[in-house]
């Protein structure tokens, strides 16, 4: 895989970085949506070989940080279900909800199944035919498919115990509610490449267009983050905010339409309330009528009231850029990897235990 | 969440299933959203059990050629407006 290993190539790498000393950008804010890519920027060092002029803010691309405590509570309240056995991604488990997480639930006996792909879920669903099988699906639009698949098959087969309970969330309304809230300066934007592979790199063309502000997707690799930081600055320099994609070996303009095509077979768009940002319009993925059967939400008669956040925790300001994760009191202290107060410091890919592991001594 | 790793197409299955290798392990995925079809031998990026690009690797290589050019901007710029000529 000699061709996709170059991206991580350090000769090429200096010789960008280079690029980028010499650009005559002044003071700019990059903002990556993604948390994949904070962690990506952190690993490979890249924040520390840029030039003082680039301040790089981290967005609300988690869906584990941005799922709401009302939501956990609810996932809670359903593994506590009486016949239900709650099977979701290994991230989801230690997020504290109001009151617990669904670790504690499992340790307290409650059937909560780990799985790596929803055709787990299904195979369980098959294997355990008494049992209501939910799936408690988490996600942006890269993840979406893999839930929409599973309700397809599901009707095919004619499993009768597999349910979905959706929080999962898009990522072009986060972003524009972002923007809407002027909280941030941001001058150019690093787009998220997964999601953009199932959407299509056109999906950002709102930002140059509509914002003014630039934008690079951008794959995983070191090479793929410089040459997008790249980008931006040079059409920051030039004042010409356009749509760059550096990580064409996989997103097209269109993205995937195939499986975008079965997340809209199976869901419908619903306003969805996310974390930091409140209640959202038409951001959230819920299945339709048509497939009621499979939707957990209208399966069991789950009502959870007084949902409220932890006080200390400011993941809500951290996934707005507002703060970074140092600016909370409880950093490191209260809130750690192995005892988190916020889903920031849970998710592999969240903003606090990104700089909990890879920041902590500018602590 | 979202991240997705490259796998090479080991063996295609039945019911659009495909035997793939992620860094050395061998794992069964679906192809049930993959646009278009994958044979042996090609990359797909996986994730969460399920293929949901393949890897273009003449595409991977243009897009290193483009990196060590001076612009990634695609647009041309009008002749003598282009600070960076
Ligand atoms: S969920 Fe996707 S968009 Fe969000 S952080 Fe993870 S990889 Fe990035
Ligand atoms: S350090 Fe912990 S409590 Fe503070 S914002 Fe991050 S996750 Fe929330």
């Amino acid at each position: 895989m000699s061709v996709l290993t170059a991206f991580r190539d350090s000769e090429r790498a200096r010789s960008i970085i280079e690029r980028i000393h010499r650009r005559n950008t002044g003071d700019i804010s990059i903002m990556e949506f993604c948390g994949g890519h904070t962690v990506a920027i952190f690993r490979s060092g890249i924040r520390s070989v840029m030039p003082e002029s680039v301040r790089m803010l981290s967005g609300p691309g988690c869906p584990v940080c941005v799922t709401s405590n009302a939501d956990l509570d609810r996932a809670v309240a359903l593994a506590k279900t009486p016949g239900v056995t709650i099977t979701t991604y290994g991230d989801m488990l230690k997020v504290p909800g109001s009151r617990e997480s669904l670790m504690q639930v499992r340790a307290q006996g409650y059937p909560v199944e780990i799985v790596y792909s929803t055709l787990d879920a299904l195979k369980l669903a098959e294997e355990q035919p008494d049992r209501e099988i939910v799936f408690f699906a988490i996600g942006f639009e890269t993840t979406a498919p893999a839930a929409a698949a599973a309700v397809l098959q599901a009707r095919k087969r004619g499993l009768k115990n597999f349910s979905i309970c959706s929080v999962m969330k898009l990522t072009i309304p986060g972003a524009r509610a972002l923007l809407a809230m002027g909280e941030v300066k941001v001058d150019g934007v690093i787009g998220p490449g997964h999601v953009s592979s199932i959407i299509g790199s056109d999906a950002w063309r709102f930002l140059p267009e509509e914002h003014g502000i630039p934008v690079a997707i951008s794959g995983f690799e070191p090479l793929d983050l410089l040459a997008a930081t790249d980008a931006i600055m040079e059409m920051h320099e030039q004042r010409r905010p356009a749509l760059v994609n550096t990580y064409s070996r996989v997103v097209r303009p269109e993205g995937n339409r195939k499986a975008w095509g079965a997340v809209e077979e199976v869901f419908t768009l619903d306003e969805a309330g996310w974390r930091g940002f409140g209640i959202i319009p038409e951001s959230g993925l819920v299945l339709r009528e048509e497939f009621a059967d499979f939707d957990a939400d209208r399966r069991f008669d789950i009502t959870v009231e007084d949902s409220e956040e932890h006080p200390a925790c400011r993941c809500g300001e951290v996934l707005r850029g507002v703060i970074t994760p140092h600016e909370c009191k409880v950093f490191g202290t209260a809130c750690t990897p192995e005892s988190p107060l916020g889903p920031c410091m849970v998710s592999s890919e969240g903003s606090c235990a990104a700089y909990y592991h890879y920041q902590r001594q500018l602590a | 969440m979202c991240l997705a790793v490259p796998a090479k197409v080991l063996e295609l299955r039945d019911d659009n299933m495909a035997l793939v290798d992620i860094s050395g392990t061998q794992r069964e995925i679906s192809l049930m959203v993959l646009d278009g079809d994958a044979a042996p031998g090609d990359y797909v990026l996986i994730h969460v059990g399920y293929a949901i690009e393949k890897i273009d690797e003449e595409e991977a290589a243009r897009t290193l050629a483009m990196f060590e050019e001076m612009s990634l901007l695609d647009e041309e710029v009008p002749e003598g407006e282009d600070p960076l000529v």
